[in-house]
């Protein structure tokens, strides 16, 4: 049984087949190996990449926020509309941030002090954000932004030396230290506990309500940066900008391994199935593969993810019965 | 489990007011000497005027050509898309098309990635957001790729050229002109539009309202612009609305495909069938029932199966060298005769194709 949930966890396993991909895409299709391409196939996921993170830690504590690309939205286009009106755009950056931890801590609020499930308040949120969104800047788009940081969101421009476009390096460094956060301190550890059993989490000291409020924040932060991001890659402000994108992100999670139930899963799994997703998007998209296939795709993967660790489960458990039973008997011969 | 830092929170609390004061300052200082709208200078557009166009150059065979719409199952860019690839075979080249499920701003990006990679020679693209598609169709320029922007498009300096379907303001004049010959240049109309912000339709309403202030037209009043938010049911209740308003209403102008098919619905079953004069811009195959139980006469849209036809000529003129895109150069697109570019590299269809009895036969979508 040990060496079962050893080596075929899923999380490893989709490590595995993003390298199959990999290798498979190289041998197969002209145009994908190529250091243009797969500096264009990361800079595609730059904002799922980035929002991706403070998810997992959310869906490791049980919980989910379904309002991140509506956040997205909100941010570029109060980003649009304050650019328009002519101010600088250091002043911008922090008061998109700001907006995203306000946004944050609505929800945070609504769930720890209002005792509202996540998934409810955020579909509400998701609502309200992208309405306000549209309210600030309408049909408009706001363009023209400064070439001093649109060039480093843009998928042309890559860290000196490397393929890697910097919201990706970005995304390096802090998926780095989400994973030593998550899986090395007692914060970590507390996620883990609150997912698998918040009460008992209660019961042992965790300050629940508050790391949880915490979460809720960091994700808003996280998903209004990425929304100036995704502003500046594309250069074109809108309020409809990331629309669908939460679906992406949490597909992507889940696909690396993280319970949607809570209390399982691994940074480097969630990491995995972003890159996954990308990297297999990208070569479905150069093989002409039409997009209802893509998405079948995905949704195959998606179903397989988490299918495959219940079976794993399942089987481990009836082998732990079989052995048990066989072990058992004698003894009770015995009495 | 609980860090020891959280027991002191009065300390705490004061180091976080004084950080935010901190930043407070900073940002009103760097906000003050930033990078801000004014301040950001034009770089102007990166152009390859340097190629020069040879009229005489034959048109290549064997191109590789791809259409890339704002949406892969919208109907009206599948015909438009179709014959442009139908055309691509008659010249003796491959046309394809791929694009994103939903027409979103940023959807067609990955797209133009990776038409890059398959190293086509033309991708033509109706654009869904005009400067989310830039960076990568300027990449595409820099590797030769040609980039023609049809039906929607992007900004000038990211693409070669533009095939718009008609212009703005020959479609809002023809609207004009089509009815009050209809009318005999007399009596009251009214219009009935998409949503009040919709660029085009406030456009040619623009263009509407212009040509209604000639001296010919001075029998004709436009008593009111109506909005059906492109909506069916809603523009059935505004053609309603109308109708009961304006007792001496004559005609009605829609030139939303929506618009005019609700319109359609309504008069065609009221007392209003025959009275009054219903024109705008519709599809073929939403209006043919109207125009056979006689709602209305006639109607007008361009051809987008002309469209697309032009847009691979044009596409495989650029890719032979026949023109670079700058203002007169001229080209032949096959049965559709020449054509000439225009200011910004903007080639014109034509002027809207007007439906009727006589000729609604003859197409199909």
């Amino acid at each position: 049984m040990t060496a079962l949930t050893k080596y075929l966890r899923w999380d490893t396993a989709v490590g595995i087949l993003l390298i199959a991909v990999f290798l498979a895409g190289s041998g197969t299709t002209e145009g994908f190996a190529n250091t243009d391409n797969l500096s264009a196939a990361l800079g595609d996921v730059s904002e799922i990449a980035l929002i991706a993170l403070p998810m997992t830690l959310l869906v490791v504590a049980g919980q989910v926020d379904l309002s991140v690309a509506s956040m997205l939205g909100l941010s570029s286009a109060l980003a649009g509309s304050l650019w328009q009106a002519g101010f600088a755009f250091e002043l911008i950056v922090p008061l998109c941030l700001l907006a995203g931890a306000v946004g944050g801590l609505l929800n945070g609020w609504l769930v720890t002090r209002v005792g509202l499930p996540s998934l409810a308040v955020t579909i509400g949120t998701l609502t309200l954000y992208r309405g306000l969104a549209s309210v600030i800047l309408g049909d408009e788009a706001v363009a023209d932004f400064p070439e001093t940081y649109a060039r480093y969101a843009a998928y042309t421009e890559t860290v000196p030396g490397t393929f890697v476009p910097y919201p990706v390096a970005l995304f390096a460094v802090l998926a780095v230290g989400t994973a030593i956060a998550l899986h090395c301190t007692g914060f970590g550890r507390s996620l883990f506990a609150i997912g698998a059993q918040e009460d008992a989490a209660w019961f042992a000291g965790i300050r629940v309500k508050r790391l949880k409020l915490v979460l809720f924040v960091v994700s808003g932060l996280v998903a209004s940066f990425a929304g100036i991001v995704y502003t500046l890659r594309y250069g074109s402000a809108r309020a409809d900008n990331g629309l669908g994108l939460e679906l992406v992100v949490i597909a992507s999670v889940l696909l690396g391994g993280v319970d949607f139930d809570g209390g399982k899963g691994t940074l480097g799994g969630a990491v995995a199935g972003v890159l996954l997703i990308g990297l297999l998007t990208n070569l479905l998209t150069l093989n002409d593969i039409s997009n209802e296939i893509q998405v079948i795709v995905t949704g195959l993967l998606l179903v397989a993810s988490v299918l495959t660790p219940r079976l794993i489960a399942v089987l481990a458990e009836r082998r732990h019965r079989r052995k048990a039973a066989e072990e058992s008997v004698p003894v009770s011969a015995a009495i | 489990m609980t860090p020891t830092s959280l027991s002191q929170p009065r300390t705490r609390r004061r180091a976080v007011a004084a950080s935010a004061a901190l930043c407070a300052l900073t940002l009103a200082v760097t906000g003050c000497s930033g990078t801000t709208k004014d301040s950001v200078k034009d770089d102007g557009p990166a152009k390859a005027a340097d190629a020069k166009a040879n009229p005489d150059a034959p048109l290549k065979k064997g191109l590789k050509i791809a259409f890339l719409p704002k949406q892969i199952n919208n109907p009206y860019e599948k015909i438009v898309d179709d014959a442009g690839i139908a055309a691509a075979a008659d010249i003796g080249s491959t046309g394809k098309e791929v694009g994103p499920s939903t027409a979103n701003a940023s959807s067609q990006v990955s797209y133009i990635n990776t038409l890059i990679q398959q190293k086509q020679d033309a991708i033509l693209i109706a654009a869904n957001d005009p400067n989310a598609v830039c960076g990568p169709l300027k990449q595409a320029m820099k590797q030769n790729i040609k980039v023609v922007a049809y039906d929607s498009d992007t900004a000038k300096d990211c693409r070669q050229l533009f095939i718009n379907q008609a212009s703005s303001e020959e479609i809002g004049r023809s609207q004009v002109r089509n009815i009050a010959k209809q009318l005999g240049n007399k009596g009251e109309i009214a219009i009935l539009s998409a949503t009040q912000n919709a660029t085009n339709q406030n456009t040619w309403i623009k263009f509407m309202k212009d040509e209604l202030t000639k001296p010919a037209y001075k029998d004709m009043k436009l008593v009111k612009v109506a909005y059906g938010d492109d909506d069916d049911q809603k523009s059935f209740q505004e053609t309603q609305g109308l109708l009961k308003a304006y007792p001496n209403l004559k005609g009605i102008i829609s030139p939303t495909t929506v618009g005019i098919a609700a319109a359609a619905r309504y008069i065609g079953d009221s007392s209003y069938k025959g009275k009054v004069v219903l024109n705008g811009l519709g599809t073929p195959n939403q209006m043919r029932k109207y125009i056979e139980n006689g709602t209305l006469e006639q109607f007008s849209l361009w051809n987008p199966k002309e469209l697309g036809y032009l847009g691979t000529y044009a596409a495989a003129a650029l890719a032979s060298g026949q023109i670079t895109g700058a203002e007169g150069e001229k080209f032949k697109a096959g049965d559709l005769g020449e054509y000439t570019v225009g200011k910004d590299g903007e080639i014109i269809l034509g002027p809207p194709t007007v439906f009727d009895e006589k000729n609604i036969g003859d197409f199909d979508f």
